[in-house]
């Protein structure tokens, strides 16, 4: 039994070899891009769906700001309450309809449907990240002056990101799995190969053997890079205390404006207005 | 009144229907070091919040060297900037190091060089203390030794004035001469404080004035020697003895 699997699996490699291997390399390709893509739409999203917005803000930016959360919301309501398979084709059959041009790359129309539907999860996962950081630290960037925008990408998400890292994982591994409904539209990825070659050759299960463990080895190898990234923003745990002496050099070379730090001002209040 | 760096004008504040601050007038002078006392509730913090916008007003203005800062001209941003806050909770930014937390703002705010900021990081650091510390991460240090980060940050702004709200009620009872020490310090050198705390001490020995609050409204205020020893708002007693418990 085992025997005759693995001579199958020798045949079909040896004819087909390459062609599984480009399959799986389009598959990673597919999948990581369109994470990182998916990620950038969710962060984006998260800044602007947590713009603060107060009583006392004047009537044009507070209807621009709740039209804002809307589509955002719609967006995330679309495409993560449709089956990705399904928005392939929409978008792909689609776009010619309504705009009259058609996809001349797969690889565009494929990461353009992959990214903006993890971008729909990301989107809520890098809210629930945002929400998670306490208040007191935007307050605490507020108290100095800082805007939204620089709170957000000097403190907020870099503390997100670290926060959500198991959720992207999650994200990027189900991509590596699911851009196999991309074949939908004639994506060539590594189930797509299967397809082809089962199909061809008449082995099914060999190649579906072959094939679980090549989505197997994908998926474990990305959970592993994922773990040691997960590692690496964790920081260093420990710190090397500085001694002072180390330390007068440079601390020296700061000189006051003024005589009295707090009365001798260089920069005058007044220039600062806007 | 050309040395007063803030003016607090008939300000009240209402959450929902709870009228939190009642029309409190209220002026800080430049060197001024006021205490602001006052039983639980009475409406400290959100004094101390309302002056550095953090909550809205509801009426009234506050006006930063005669010019008011709640009309919509002036960028609040910018004057945040100006009038630092110290938190009883720190709000230190938890991914950055000890030097980052006061560098960042410098360099996104005030827009000042990198080595300059770095160096005036350090100086301020080095003031309170801290400066041995500056790789470790708010999660590596004790909480005065946060407070006092959380000072050296607001201090590298260089505002004109400083907000502290309970700075050392947070804190266990050992840190907290440590985080006073650097207050005491700030005071002896004419930095302009607004301090909300409950270290009568600190507020008899080391502040020039001292405000005493109760229910949304300023009761009473005056030097130490007045508010403090002998005050003439019966409330202002009644707390004192009880605070003192006398
Ligand atoms: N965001 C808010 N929403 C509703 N009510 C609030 C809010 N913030 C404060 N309050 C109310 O305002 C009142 C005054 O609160 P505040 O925190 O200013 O008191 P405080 O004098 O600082 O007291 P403490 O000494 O305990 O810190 C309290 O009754 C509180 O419940
Ligand atoms: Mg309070």
């Amino acid at each position: 039994m085992l025997e005759q699997l693995f001579s199958d699996i020798g045949i079909i490699w040896a004819k087909y070899g390459t062609v599984y291997l480009t399959g799986i390399w389009n598959t990673l390709v597919l999948a990581t891009v369109s994470t990182l893509i998916g990620c950038v739409i969710g962060f984006v999203c998260g800044i602007l769906q947590t713009i603060p917005c107060a009583k006392g803000d004047n009537l044009a930016k507070r209807f621009f700001l709740k039209l804002l959360r809307i589509v955002i919301r719609i967006y995330v309501e679309v495409f993560r309450g449709t089956p990705m398979i399904l928005q392939a084709v929409f978008i792909y059959y689609g776009m010619p309809y309504f705009f009259g041009m058609a996809f001349r790359d797969i690889w565009t129309v494929s990461i353009l449907v992959v990214s903006i539907n993890t971008g729909a999860y990301m989107a809520e996962s890098v809210r629930g990240g945002i929400m998670s950081i306490d208040a007191g630290q935007f307050e605490g960037a507020k108290a100095i002056g800082m805007n939204h925008f620089q709170t957000m990408l000097s403190v907020i998400l870099p503390q997100t990101l670290r926060n959500i890292l198991p959720q992207i994982g999650n994200n990027y591994i189900i991509n590596v799995k699911d851009t196999s409904v991309m074949f939908i539209i004639g994506f060539q990825d590594f189930f797509a190969v299967h397809k082809m070659v089962s199909g061809a050759v008449f082995k099914y299960f060999p190649s579906a053997f072959l094939e679980m463990g090549g989505y197997l080895f994908l998926t474990l190898l990305a959970s592993f890079l994922l773990r040691a990234l997960e590692k690496r923003l964790q920081g260093k745990g420990n710190y090397e205390l500085v001694s002072e002496d180390q330390l007068v050099m440079t601390a020296g070379t700061y000189q006051f404006s003024g005589a009295a730090p707090y009365e001798e001002k260089s920069r005058d209040y007044q220039g600062e207005k806007p | 009144m050309s040395d007063s760096i803030l003016e607090i004008r008939h300000l009240s504040k209402t959450f929902g229907n709870h009228a939190v601050l009642k029309d409190v007038d209220f002026t800080v002078r430049k060197g001024d070091v006021t205490s602001i006392i006052g039983a639980s509730g009475s409406g400290k913090s959100t004094l101390l919040r309302c002056i550095n916008l953090l909550e809205t007003l509801t009426t009234g203005e506050i006006l930063f060297h005669s010019e008011s800062v709640t009309g919509g001209k002036i960028n609040q941003n910018a004057y945040r900037a100006r009038v630092g806050m110290v938190f009883q909770s720190f709000n230190l930014f938890n991914n950055l190091t000890v030097l980052d937390n006061c560098v960042i703002g410098q360099r996104k705010v005030n827009r000042v060089k990198k080595d300059e900021a770095v160096a005036r990081a350090k100086f301020y650091l080095k003031k309170v203390g801290m400066l041995p510390y500056i790789n470790a991460r708010p999660a590596q240090i004790s909480g005065g030794q946060k407070q006092r980060v959380a000072i050296a940050r607001a201090l590298a702004m260089e505002p004109e004035v400083l907000l502290f709200d309970e700075p050392t009620s947070a804190l266990d009872p050992e840190m907290v001469g440590e985080v006073l020490d650097v207050m005491k310090e700030l005071a002896a050198e004419k930095m302009t404080m607004l301090v909300v705390t409950h270290e009568m001490s600190f507020a008899r020995d080391v502040s020039s004035q001292v405000v005493y609050m109760a229910d949304g409204v300023i009761v009473e205020e005056g030097p130490p020697s007045q508010v403090l020893v002998s005050p003439k708002d019966l409330r202002t007693r009644e707390f004192l003895r009880r605070f003192l418990g006398e």
